[in-house]
């Protein structure tokens, strides 16, 4: 695997994006994930974040620049591709075990492993107990762990994050955010994280990206030097500590930019 | 509880006038008259009722079976929706009591043109909602659907049709009130192919022909139980298929 580290997963050259005839949301992103990276990309409100993310999902075309993944075009690419919104995108009329089977049925896998897998995806992220709830029953963190189950369902190698945590509370945030630094460990996916909180990117990233605006383009690129596997402790020393205060005065050098 | 309570007191002051003001009986007659008028023709008074609930039952059908499809078209594009979306205005706005002689001569007399009113009575409020339902989807569920390649079919039957299915609900309601009222306008005009039978708008009139105010009164409260009936089927449906996921339902539920 380690050779495979250096061939580009996600690939971004001069990319720039705008809509219509409006000025332009990116210009000139060049950015480079490798295989297995956990990248986040942070910056203030409006610099297109979450456009990178659409670009790279292939939901969006880029207006400018080559892009991309795992060697293919975006829009091929989503078979290996999970897309996990900033809210849970459940189907209301679906149960729990139901909306993490929709990746399946969707993925056309068939139809007598289905249980089996959902079984399998439900104990993942410790919901079985449930499984027959509807959406609407579970509390915000709750209905996170089962898009992200349902993301996991399509076996993904990439997954594309657009702030999934930013409308939970700070616990559940924590624990999420450790839950998926576990699964990551397991499966070993290349992961791109948008995120507002500097203290996540720090928690969760190899590297963060931060981007600055009007018209978004990146600013910096921080290395996190803090080993895995990371606990919970790691949030209170002072390495991360230190690491916070470094991106956070890269931020606020790249607001005022 | 409360209801019955405004009901009984509703009931004494009808008598209480009637009482006072000398009313004769073919002006208004008294609650204890109607109801006696209603019991010696029961028969003929539920005949009446069957036939406008059948006429107004078999137009909310259609109208659900042909509202739904033209939504289906609505949503396809914003293009099809700006062309057409007036008509469908235009269709709730064109006096109902206007048009009916002429679905009649188009139609002819009988039960079927009945059908034909209550069944263009009731296809605006379909239409516009469940049009609605379809194309108020949220972008990052589509996106959602994208992700997995799924085809257009997938995301009809899996996404756009059940997220559409309260909003059609919301139609229903609405259609359900105003069918019964379109079956008895329809009635107004067609008549009977019988004399002395025919459903409650044909009865109404020959009732108030004859000077028969008490069975007229009868047959008043009869249509609006049955625009009863058939708004509480809906509301039954609409808990049945929705109580378990969808908050309109769920607040009926608890009250």
């Amino acid at each position: 695997m380690m050779e495979n580290r250096e061939v580009p997963h996600i690939e971004l050259r001069g990319v720039g994006k705008r809509f219509g005839s409006a000025s332009p949301v990116l210009d000139g992103i060049d950015l480079t994930v490798r295989k297995g990276e956990f990248v986040s990309i942070i910056g203030p409100s409006g610099c297109g974040k979450s456009t990178i993310l659409k670009l790279v999902a292939g939901l969006l075309p880029v207006t400018s620049g080559r892009l991309l993944v795992d060697g293919m075009t975006p829009v091929n690419a989503r078979e290996i591709v999970s897309f996990i919104f900033q809210d849970p995108t459940l189907l209301p009329w679906r149960t729990v075990a139901e909306n993490i089977g929709l990746a399946l049925e969707l993925d056309h896998s068939p139809r007598d492993s289905r249980p089996d897998k959902v079984n399998a995806l439900l104990g993942l992220v410790g919901l079985q107990h449930v499984a027959k709830s509807y959406p609407r029953q579970l509390s915000g963190g709750m209905k996170m762990r089962v898009s992200i189950a349902r993301a996991l369902a399509s076996k993904p190698r990439i997954l594309l994050m657009d702030e999934p945590f930013a409308a939970l509370d700070e616990m559940s945030r924590d624990r999420l955010n450790e839950e998926l630094l576990r699964l990551r460990d397991e499966q070993k996916w290349t992961v791109l994280f948008v995120t507002h909180s500097v203290a996540e990117a720090v928690y969760l990233s190899d590297r963060i990206v931060m981007l600055a605006p009007f018209p978004g383009r990146v600013a910096h690129e921080i290395d996190v030097d803090l080993p895995f596997p990371r606990d919970a402790q790691l949030r209170s020393s002072a390495a991360m500590d230190e690491c916070i205060g470094v991106v956070s005065k890269a931020f606020r050098g790249a607001h005022t930019l | 509880m409360n209801a019955l309570i405004v009901f009984g007191s509703l009931l004494a002051l009808w008598r209480l006038l009637i009482w006072a003001l000398a009313i004769p009986k073919f002006m208004l007659p008294t609650p204890l008259e109607v109801a006696r008028a209603a019991a010696a023709r029961h028969s003929s008074l539920l005949t009446s009722v069957w036939i406008t609930g059948e006429a107004a039952a078999c137009g909310l059908i259609a109208s659900v079976i042909v509202g739904v499809l033209i939504a289906l078209i609505f949503a396809q594009s914003r293009w099809i929706r700006r062309m057409c979306y007036p008509y469908t205005i235009l269709l709730q706005t064109v006096p109902i009591i206007a048009i009916a002689p002429l679905i009649l001569m188009w139609v002819g007399p009988g039960i079927l043109s009945v059908m034909v009113i209550a069944f263009i009575i009731c296809l605006p409020a379909i239409i516009a909602n469940t049009t609605q339902g379809l194309i108020s989807v949220e972008r990052n569920l589509i996106d959602l659907f994208l992700m997995h390649n799924a085809k257009s079919a997938e995301l009809l039957w899996k996404l756009r049709l059940p997220h559409a299915i309260p909003s059609l609900f919301t139609g229903l309601r609405i259609a359900s009130g105003v069918a019964v009222i379109g079956a008895i306008i329809g009635e107004l005009f067609a008549g009977s192919s019988r004399v002395g039978e025919g459903g409650l708008g044909y009865a109404i009139q020959y009732a108030s022909a004859q000077l028969e105010t008490d069975y007229l009164f009868a047959l008043v409260f009869a249509a609006s139980a049955l625009g009863f009936v058939f708004f509480f089927i809906i509301m039954f449906l609409e808990w049945y298929f929705l109580h378990n996921w969808h908050e309109s339902a769920r607040t009926a539920d608890s009250e």
